[in-house]
């Protein structure tokens, strides 16, 4: 998350560098963060956490090596001495597992970073600037939206032997970034016309710092959940072409060992080995998702009061399906009341 | 009218992208397969595929870069797509039409389902905000992040091999041959049940979230409001005043998901060994038959653009605003 909020918050430090705006330097970066600072948010964060913490001390956490193979121990349900069972290698799922988080991860994190990079270019550009350049930016955009991004990665995975992972990563990416340049470019249209941005163009402000330093900061939410959206879109990308077999499997993740499982027979029996391995990417799927929800309630606060509003409403004895009826019904039935 | 013109111009112009793509991904990549093919098989492929080879795959490196594009174009225009190394040299246009017709029934009738089923859930959970059905928004959620594949592989394991109540491959009964009998088509349905049912459920919960989400938006509006005041039953406010407003982002997000779809199902279409497009491309892939792989792409573009179109007809057809736009 600090990755994306950082170029944002960046600027605003070199901004603040003049005498006067440096005591607000403390509370704005507080500002960056703000979108995070709710429940659905933090809960996601706090299991994305989980997940970075078990990759980052993968040797530490899993017991055995994942590739360790124990022929005494083949296709064991889980057990004391192997948590989530074997595979009929004899090797240990769990840390298999554990050390598949490393790839998801590292594949996911580049592939956002490196979308939401151009996302970022090519939207606020496109954003700002008029006339035929926005247009065929925005023209570029929607072609990248339209085609099919897995059929083209599978091609141009299946032209090489060994891709590295690094051209994974990318090819996730240039398929992935569009939808944030879309939503980027529509907001940076609207922020363009503003007095505050017109009164930084009077003053001569140059271009980038026109964008970086006055944009930019009003559009870390969108910038923040077009990441997260892109890594959900690479783990499932990078999960799928592992288990289609277009990855090698010596890229160790969650999408090689349902590969696995599927090559050797592991449905319908051998539980342990193939529903651990999809859970983990639900549920970091549904982390990274919670983070997007927390971020959307933000962004548009209608989303945020809505339940609590129709709650309290609720409490009070009113009728809720709707906006204004609640209070007709309520004192349609007053009066009934009263009457009676 | 402007509005349409607009909207032809940028399908015209994604095509012709897409074809682009399509021309220049062989000649960047690194290695030659197809003329260590022709070398290997000299004699049995026939002159004229040949030619058609070395147009689409840059062989003819005497011409230039131009001609190249332009006999590449009119490669297209006929019709001609290669041949297919792995399907015993058909032509690839004919291999692929025999494929399209399943992937677009299976996913085409999968998809509107998700798309209407989810569309209505998330208006009725945005209605009635704030109460039990809230509790169906982690639930989507969850189902919108679970992998295709994977829900894929446990439902077969589930309802076909234990419980055994539906095929677990294949779109009809090995033997028997595509006809218009009633057994056929029963056949069929009962092969195609668990293929749709994973789309519609791993496609649903994005659907009911979106709508839902527009729906509190579009609640707290005055002509909602005012549709209220003035009394009208709450029913024709949920679905003619509310609803009407709120799919529109629906639309144009379900345009944009397609790609996406087509992803989703290829792998779907791989677990279930369903004998559609995907399939196809996944057999190509480890044929390593680049013709068909190209051909395949670039149908699976064209059939997501026509879709695009489809899309934007339905949102002229609800918003009046994009017929009279201006702009």
């Amino acid at each position: 998350m600090s990755l994306t909020t950082a170029p944002a918050t960046a600027p605003t430090d070199d901004a603040s560098a003049t005498e006067p705006q440096r005591p607000r330097r403390a509370p704005r970066i507080g500002q960056s963060f703000a979108m995070f600072r709710n429940g659905k948010s933090l809960a996601g964060l706090a299991i994305l956490g989980v997940f970075v913490v078990v990759a980052v001390l993968a040797p530490l956490i899993a017991p055995y090596d994942p590739l360790e193979k124990d022929f005494m121990a083949l296709r064991q349900p889980p057990s004391a001495a192997h948590w989530l069972g074997t595979t009929h290698m004899g090797e240990d799922v769990f840390s298999q597992i554990v050390y598949g988080t490393r790839g998801v991860l590292v594949v996911g994190f580049l592939a956002g970073v490196l979308a939401t990079l151009v996302a970022v270019i090519v939207g606020v550009v496109a954003g700002y600037v008029a006339g035929w350049r926005s247009e065929s930016l925005s023209a570029l955009t929607n072609v990248f939206l339209v085609i099919p991004g897995l059929p083209l990665i599978i091609i141009v995975a299946s032209q090489y032997e060994d891709p590295p992972l690094m051209l994974i990563a990318g090819v996730l990416a240039i398929t992935g970034w569009a939808w944030g340049a879309r939503v980027l470019r529509a907001q940076t249209m609207s922020l363009r016309n503003r007095d505050f941005v017109q009164a930084a163009k009077a003053n001569g402000e140059k271009l980038w710092r026109i964008i970086a330093v006055e944009m930019l900061p009003n559009l870390t939410a969108i910038i923040a959940s077009s990441f997260v959206g892109t890594v959900t879109a690479a783990v499932l990308g990078l999960t799928t072409l592992a288990f289609i077999g277009v990855i090698p499997i010596t890229n160790l993740n969650w999408g090689t060992i349902l590969f696995w499982a599927q090559q050797n027979g592991a449905f319908p029996d051998y539980w342990w080995w193939y529903i651990p391995a999809g859970l983990c990417i639900a549920l970091l799927g549904m982390a990274l998702s919670l983070v997007n929800f927390g971020i959307d309630e933000y962004v548009n606060p209608r989303l945020r009061s809505a339940g609590e509003r129709a709650r309290a409403a609720r409490r009070k004895g009113l009728q809720v399906d709707g906006g204004v009826t609640e209070v007709r019904t309520v004192s349609g039935t007053g009066d009934d009341a009263r009457a009676g | 009218m402007r509005f349409i013109l607009r909207r032809m111009a940028f399908y015209l112009f994604t095509a012709w992208a897409a074809i682009t793509i399509n021309f220049f991904l062989p000649r960047l990549m690194k290695g030659d397969p197809i003329s260590a093919y022709l070398a290997r098989n000299q004699g049995k492929v026939s002159p004229e595929s040949i030619e058609s080879l070395t147009t689409l795959f840059g062989l003819d490196s005497d011409k230039s870069m131009l001609q190249q594009y332009l006999d590449y174009w009119g490669l297209l225009f006929s019709g001609d797509l290669g041949v297919s190394i792995s399907n015993g040299l058909a032509p690839v246009s004919a291999v692929i039409a025999s494929a399209l017709p399943w992937t677009l029934g299976l996913v085409g009738i999968a998809t509107v389902l998700s798309f209407l089923i989810g569309t209505s859930l998330g208006s009725v959970i945005g209605w009635r905000r704030g109460s039990r059905a809230d509790w169906a928004v982690p639930f989507a959620t969850f189902f919108s992040t679970v992998p295709y594949f994977w829900m894929g592989l446990i439902v077969i394991a589930v309802f076909s091999t234990t419980l055994g109540w539906f095929p677990a491959s294949h779109a009809y009964d090995k033997g028997s041959q595509p006809e218009w009998s009633w057994d056929f088509i029963g056949q069929v349905i009962a092969h195609g049940t668990l293929p749709a049912l994973t789309i519609v459920v791993a496609s649903l919960g994005g659907w009911v979230l979106g709508m839902r989400n527009m729906m509190i938006t579009v609640l707290d509006e005055d002509y909602v409001t005012v549709a209220q005041a003035k009394g009208l039953r709450q029913r024709r406010v949920l679905t003619h005043y509310a609803s009407r407003n709120a799919v529109l982002p629906q639309l144009s997000s379900f345009a944009l998901a397609l790609g996406f779809i087509v992803g989703g199902t290829l792998v779907m279409e791989l677990v279930f060994s369903y004998p559609g497009v995907g399939k196809l491309l996944l057999d190509a892939t480890s044929a390593k038959d680049y013709p068909l792989m190209q051909g395949l792409f670039l149908v699976i573009t064209l059939a997501v653009l026509v879709a695009n179109i489809l899309a934007d007809v339905a949102y002229a057809a609800l918003d009046p605003r994009t017929r009279q736009m201006e702009s």
